[in-house]
């Protein structure tokens, strides 16, 4: 049995350059993220025995970075398919079938998106094909935001307030220099942008990015060996309901229960409460992500989540700083974020952060996958209990 | 070569496509929990059994939930915006689809709306939509 603290991730980075990378394909970001994270741990390839990746065939990157793994895992389940394989390489180093495993992610989903596969939801006899791409499949906004209306009716939730998401990690970005978007933003600012699928507009939406990035994770028993100080895995919790594609197939669209799933493992592994918790990133390819994820997470009440935004908490100086990179919406977001959300974790646990908050001991990261399908949530620590 | 959004039909999915091109909504029927369900599946995603019927649905729905996507393909013949919905069916499951025969607007797209199902071509098929059906009264989910 795991114990909280058994595994620590070791290297974390991500791509050299993230944004707008118009020379470098998916596998190249990938790539460099895998060669900055093994540069980051102070390791050679030769040292990993253990590979994972996702919309990538696994030994196609293996391969490529000479690493001959006798442990892999090439779970795609969406965004959040790299949060779910960090979990499975916990568990395949506790059981000893490899020692350190090498996860990587890179998707130029802002620049040369047509060079590469990166995932496919209109596979010819699919269901996704068949009863879902048609009507929007292929159109993120249309397919993650269906909740959102009847959310607003049921909870009251306000356009104000789905502004105020954006805004508030705005504030975060603008301390961040490898975020895309700096400027300040305000909720007037919000509700004048673009129209895109009423009711969410331009600055609802996440970017459109191109980044990579990689974590190396072992025994915990090995972590003091390495040269940046070890971010323990204290607790993970995954959930899956749906097809990739389409909300149609989840129970209650309006209060999912692999997110809840996810949450309530995570926590439980980790022996710890909300309380405990001073850093949080909830993957927001859109506005109302954090909303939905703070209250399934169970950090407030069911309708609670955007007055709790709109009213500062989760900003600078507020009582629980979340996504403080400026997230998916003003950092980067390339398409399948759930890498990138778990990196600022580590990164504000090891101290590291561009928009460091001051005594992170405890980091939960919660992603999304599929347009609301799959959830994964991650509790890291400073310290091994 | 058929556009890629055109639906391509599996051995499981044929009744449902068939149905489609006559003008009718055919759901499978678990015959042992007597769940109908959706998508068509050889097996009850509610029990697991391979007894499987199918059935020609009311067609009655409701909206659940939706958007309107100001850019929709251009596949759809629709110029402007274009709702992409969560229908309630009658019989209990839920599907994708889009609402049409309505003005594309918040005002004109209410919440538990009655809705009926309505076919309309597609590139070379048929495909399953909705349109308003006011003169029967909605169910809430």
């Amino acid at each position: 049995m795991m114990r909280p603290g058994d595994i620590a991730i070791v290297g974390a980075a991500e791509s050299t350059e993230i944004g707008t990378v118009p020379n470098v394909s998916s596998t190249g970001l990938a790539l460099d993220g895998a060669v900055n994270a093994l540069e980051d741990a102070g390791l050679t390839a030769k040292d990993i025995d253990g590979i994972t990746t996702g919309y990538f065939p696994v030994a196609d990157i293996s391969r490529q970075l000479g690493i001959f793994p006798k442990w892999c895992d090439n779970t795609v389940v969406g965004g959040c398919s790299w949060m779910f394989q960090l979990r499975n390489a916990a568990a395949a180093i506790s059981a000893g079938y490899c020692s350190t495993v090498l996860i990587t992610y890179g998707e130029s989903g802002r620049s040369t998106r047509h060079l590469t596969n990166t995932g496919d939801f209109g596979a010819k006899g699919g269901l996704g094909q068949q009863f879902d791409l048609l009507y929007g499949a292929g159109m993120p906004a249309a397919m993650f935001c269906l909740p959102v209306v009847r959310y607003m009716r049921d909870f009251g939730l306000t356009e104000e307030q789905l502004a105020s998401v954006p805004v508030a990690q705005r504030k975060w970005a603008a301390r961040n220099p490898r975020a895309s978007r700096r400027e300040p933003l305000t909720v007037d600012d919000v509700l004048a942008s673009p129209m895109i699928a009423w009711p969410m507009r331009r600055d609802m939406c996440c970017l459109v990015s191109d980044a990579g990035g990689a974590i190396v994770v072992t025994s915990a028993d090995r972590a003091k060996d390495f040269p940046k100080p070890p971010v323990y895995l204290l607790g993970s919790g995954g959930g899956l309901e749906a097809g990739l594609a389409s909300p149609a197939g989840v129970r209650d669209p309006l209060w999912p229960e692999f997110i809840r799933t996810s949450g309530r493992a995570a926590f439980e592994a980790a022996g710890i409460t909300h309380a405990d918790v001073d850093h949080l990133m909830i993957y927001d390819a859109f506005a109302h992500n954090p909303i939905f994820g703070l209250e399934g997470l169970g950090f407030v009440g069911r309708g609670e989540a955007g007055a709790f935004i709109a009213e500062g908490n989760t900003e600078p100086g507020g009582s629980l700083p979340m996504n403080t990179s400026g997230g998916g919406m003003s950092y980067a977001h390339t398409g399948a974020y759930g890498m990138l959300c778990m990196l600022e974790s580590i990164r504000q646990v090891r101290g590291e952060a561009a928009a460091q908050v001051d005594g992170v001991d405890i980091a939960v990261a919660h992603g999304w996958g599929g347009f609301w399908s799959a959830c994964s949530t991650l509790v890291f620590g400073k310290d091994r209990p | 070569m058929a556009h890629p959004l055109v639906p391509v039909p599996t051995p499981e999915t044929q009744p449902y496509w068939d149905g489609v091109a006559a003008g009718e909504l055919r759901l499978p029927r678990c015959r042992a929990c007597a769940t109908a369900y959706f998508p068509p599946t050889p097996v009850c995603p509610h029990c697991t059994s391979r007894d499987i019927e199918w059935f020609t649905a009311s067609g009655d729905a409701t909206l659940y939930s939706y958007v309107i996507h100001q850019r929709p393909s251009k596949l759809w013949n629709v110029d402007g915006p274009m709702s992409v919905a969560l229908v309630a069916l009658a019989e209990g499951p839920m599907v994708l689809s889009t609402v049409v025969g309505c003005e594309q607007t918040p005002e004109a797209l209410v919440l538990d709306m009655p809705l009926r199902a309505s076919f309309i071509p597609f590139e070379s098929v048929s495909v399953l939509a909705f349109e308003p059906a006011p003169d029967r009264a909605g169910v809430a989910r």
